[in-house]
């Protein structure tokens, strides 16, 4: 590949490569009429049919790699490869659904596709001119195939921005980030505005950081820019340690370029020519795109010194992080990348003040980058227009736990939590009863159904007693225990305290300790007190946002599941059978037949009766591991 | 036991003789170190603070703070339940202790015999999939209590 020295080049080349997405901008606007079998389409270029697979984190763990390559061998075995080209890209968002494959330009979607699904793919729909039934998708309510993505529930609502590339672009082909628009928010900012110019636009959008904290991205830009210094660093924060959320990952794997491009701009914008990425080391194929895609924009110029013959230079390099929940924070995170213990330090003063190396240092996150460079191009005011008064555009969700349709979901901001958990999310798994939603990771709260209909922004959410987060939304049903997820939670940050200052070491700690004997139904009515008193102190003292959010998810049960509590800590009873300490396995007399089949599973013989008669469990020997339940025919078995 | 051959440090030396700088390395010789041994016992710890001239209370200072960072070497199938909020909420702790069980092992160690390891981690970012399992690089979705043995089996 040769280098791009200007503008025009770069022009050309994305008016040169257009023809690589032609069969997928069709899908775009296909209707379902829009065939796609080799024989019904004779447009004037060979190539006819696109298959595009899911080479996602989700989906290559259900083998898509394997299917990638049976759809190659097959297509190659009928001497097509020429009609028929098949690619590997990112991140549908459909995981649920997983492994997903898409049929273009007549936009079929199949769902949970195996390796050996592919001929039958080829031969019926590539080569017959069929859609393979059985593989689309159903309407859960009325059974009915759903063919085009466009008309599936999970996809009507959704907007996608950030997402915008991901699973539509090969993300190791370059030329098809540069066909779709790619470097050209870039080329335009170097060439025709000044950075003042540049951080006026980003202020003018709206654009808040997607990273949890939501502070305004312009004016974070705006401070990086005063600060003068020799050198002043971009950094990308890529750690998502929020467990449970992985927008970040899908963006990197599915669009690296795009991360690419915005840190470029920021660089200019600011006036740095450094960048680094943070990322997780447990995200190997989004370090592995990533780095693929840094090496491709510096082989044609879009990265090193004089991008499009200009005197802006820029690079970027990665870091990787180790493992520490708390390296997200971004004081933590410098230190971490100047190899050091990531403990967080005081602000101020801010990294835009003094960062990495003590040089001023501007910290986005990716998908708060991954916006960027549509906002340059489609202007402050379309952006603006998107969302809420106060939090403009869109904002990515990992939408998980007993949801129906798990998996990466984009909306604008003002979207109620229903639409997200009920029309998009298709509902509760197995017909059960929503009962919570936990908004950003261990740092948020539990929202309840009274909530559901509050618009999501970063304002509301924390008006409500959660947080935005980085968009991990974990979907709890009836059987989720509250007490014990707030448990959950205090594990987590408890484990990865930094342990650096008292309030959080000790405090988080002592909030398990209190959960887990509330659990265990060793619980007072002054503990209740307590995990209430020491809550506050926490979040009052602590030196970081990891301790002082740590006790959210204690406080927002408390306050919506207060009965809860009382249930575990009076009544001695978990209502959700969750918490194993205070269950009580027991027969119902008139469904038992008196089989002996549960008195011969049990290992400490706690279950005594005679043949044909009821038999009954003795609560003082039981040791409640359960091996009798699933044995009884006769559902006479019960927890409570 | 993974052995400590000298090849093994020679091949670690060459990579901290590369690094343009020596400033601010430490973790990615580490990351490093860790795929070569396998693991960072301390005797890697002791030539990882030689080489880059800082002290080995510090080298061992950061191997500790990390959880990706491990002082004991991992099984020969080394399994990772996850333990991520997702996989939390539809039910990965009762297929954990079943691991466990079977294993006959208490918190995150490695079988007598060195064939199999456990650990939790926190979300692969597989949520779809959830509850998650991984055993070297082979990725298990949906898992329940009851599949845990036919698992195992499979790398007996
Ligand atoms: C405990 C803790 C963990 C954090 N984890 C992350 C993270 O995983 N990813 C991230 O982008 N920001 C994280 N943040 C927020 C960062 O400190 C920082 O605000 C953010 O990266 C700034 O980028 P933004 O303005 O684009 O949101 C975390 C903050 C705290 C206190
Ligand atoms: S609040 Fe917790 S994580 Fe933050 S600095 Fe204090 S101990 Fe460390
Ligand atoms: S297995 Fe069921 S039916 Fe048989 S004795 Fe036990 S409780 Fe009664």
């Amino acid at each position: 590949m040769s280098k791009i020295q200007t503008i025009e080049q770069l022009n050309e080349l994305s008016n040169n490569v257009k023809s690589l997405l032609s069969i997928r901008e069709q899908g775009e606007k296909s209707d379902d009429k829009t065939k796609a079998d080799i024989k019904a389409i004779a447009n004037g270029s060979k190539e006819k049919i696109n298959i595009l697979i899911c080479g996602g984190t989700g989906c290559k763990s259900s083998e898509s790699d394997k299917i990638v390559e049976n759809f190659r061998n097959k297509i190659s075995e009928l001497g097509i490869q020429e009609e028929v080209k098949v690619l590997k890209t990112g991140c549908f968002g459909f995981c649920e659904k997983g492994p997903i494959v898409k049929v273009l330009p007549d936009n079929t979607f199949y769902v949970m596709v195996t390796p050996e699904d592919t001929d039958e793919i080829v031969n019926t729909h590539i080569v017959g001119g069929n859609k393979v039934d059985r593989l689309l998708y159903k309407n859960t309510e009325t059974n009915e195939s759903i063919s085009d993505s466009k008309h599936m529930d999970f996809y009507k609502k959704q907007m996608r921005i950030a997402l915008r590339n991901c699973g539509v672009i090969d993300p190791n082909n370059v030329n098809e980030y540069i066909a779709r628009e790619g470097y050209k928010a870039l080329a335009t900012c170097i060439t025709s505005m000044d950075s003042q110019q540049v951080i006026n636009l980003m202020k003018e959008s709206g654009l808040r950081g997607r990273g949890g904290g939501g502070f305004p991205t312009g004016l974070k830009w705006e401070i990086a820019s005063k600060n003068n210094a020799d050198q002043k660093y971009v950094v990308c924060n890529a750690d998502e340690g929020d467990p449970g959320a992985f927008m970040d990952r899908s963006i990197l794997e599915g669009d690296p370029h795009s991360i690419v491009e915005a840190m470029a701009i920021c660089g200019y914008a600011i006036g740095a020519s450094m960048g680094r990425v943070y990322i997780r080391a447990e995200y190997p194929l989004a370090i592995k795109r990533l780095e693929k895609a840094i090496l491709d924009a510096r082989e044609i110029g879009l990265l090193g010194d004089n991008i499009l013959g200009t005197n802006f230079a820029f690079d970027i390099e990665i870091t990787f992080g180790a493992g520490a929940f708390v390296c997200g924070e971004e004081t933590a995170l410098i230190h971490s990348m100047e190899g050091e213990r990531g403990e967080p330090t005081m602000k101020p003063p801010f990294p835009a003040e003094k960062g990495f190396w003590g040089k001023p240092t501007n910290v986005n996150n990716v998908e708060t980058f991954a916006n960027i460079p549509v906002i340059i191009l489609n202007g402050a005011k379309w952006y603006k227009a998107i969302g809420t008064e106060r939090s403009a555009g869109t904002k990515v969700f990992a939408l998980a736990g007993k949801v129906n349709n798990v998996g990466l979901v984009e909306v604008p901001m003002g979207t109620t939590l229903r639409e997200v958990i009920f029309d998009i999310g298709g509902g509760i798994k197995n017909g059960k009863k929503f009962k919570a939603v936990q908004t950003g990771g261990p740092s948020g709260g539990c929202l309840t159904e009274k909530d559901l209909d509050t618009p999501i922004d970063f304002d509301n959410l924390i008006a409500k007693g959660s947080m935005m987060g980085s968009g991990g939304m974990i979907v709890m049903d009836e059987d989720n225990c509250m007490p014990a997820v707030a448990k959950f939670y205090l594990e987590f940050t408890q484990e990865e305290s930094c342990g650096k200052c008292t309030p959080c070491r000790i405090g988080t700690t002592r909030l398990r300790e209190i959960l887990s004997m509330i659990c265990d139904g060793k619980g007072t009515m002054e503990h209740l007190d307590e995990l209430k008193r020491l809550s506050g102190v926490i979040k009052d003292t602590a030196l970081c946002g990891l301790g002082q959010t740590a006790p959210n998810p204690v406080l927002s049960t408390l306050d919506a599941f207060y009965d809860e509590y009382l249930a575990h800590v009076v009544d001695k009873k978990c209502p959700s059978a969750q918490c194993q300490k205070l269950l009580e396995y027991v027969i119902i007399p008139d469904n038992c037949k008196g089989c002996t089949l549960c008195a011969r599973q049990c290992p400490v013989n706690a279950i005594s009766g005679s043949v044909k008669e009821a038999h009954v469990i003795d609560k003082l020997k039981c040791i409640k591991c359960g091996a009798c339940i699933d044995k009884c025919k006769f559902k006479a078995i019960i927890k409570r | 036991m993974e052995e400590l051959s000298q090849e093994k440090f020679q091949e670690l030396g060459q990579f901290i003789d590369s690094l343009p700088s020596k400033k601010g390395e430490l973790i990615r010789v580490l990351h490093k170190a860790q795929e070569i041994f396998g693991y960072l016992p301390k005797e890697v710890q002791y030539f990882v603070g030689r080489k880059l001239g800082v002290s080995t209370a510090k080298v061992y200072g950061v191997v500790t703070f990390y959880s990706y960072f491990t002082m004991s070497p991992k099984g020969k199938n080394h399994i990772s339940v996850c333990l991520g909020t997702a996989c939390y909420v539809r039910g990965a702790e009762p297929v954990l202790d079943e691991f466990r069980k079977i294993l006959n092992i208490q918190g995150t160690e490695t079988t007598p015999d060195g064939k199999f390891s456990l650990c939790s981690l926190r979300c692969i970012g597989a949520c779809g999939l959830a509850p998650v399992v991984t055993v070297g690089e082979k990725v298990y979705g949906r898992v329940t209590k009851e599949m845990v043995a036919g698992i195992l089996a499979e790398y007996k």
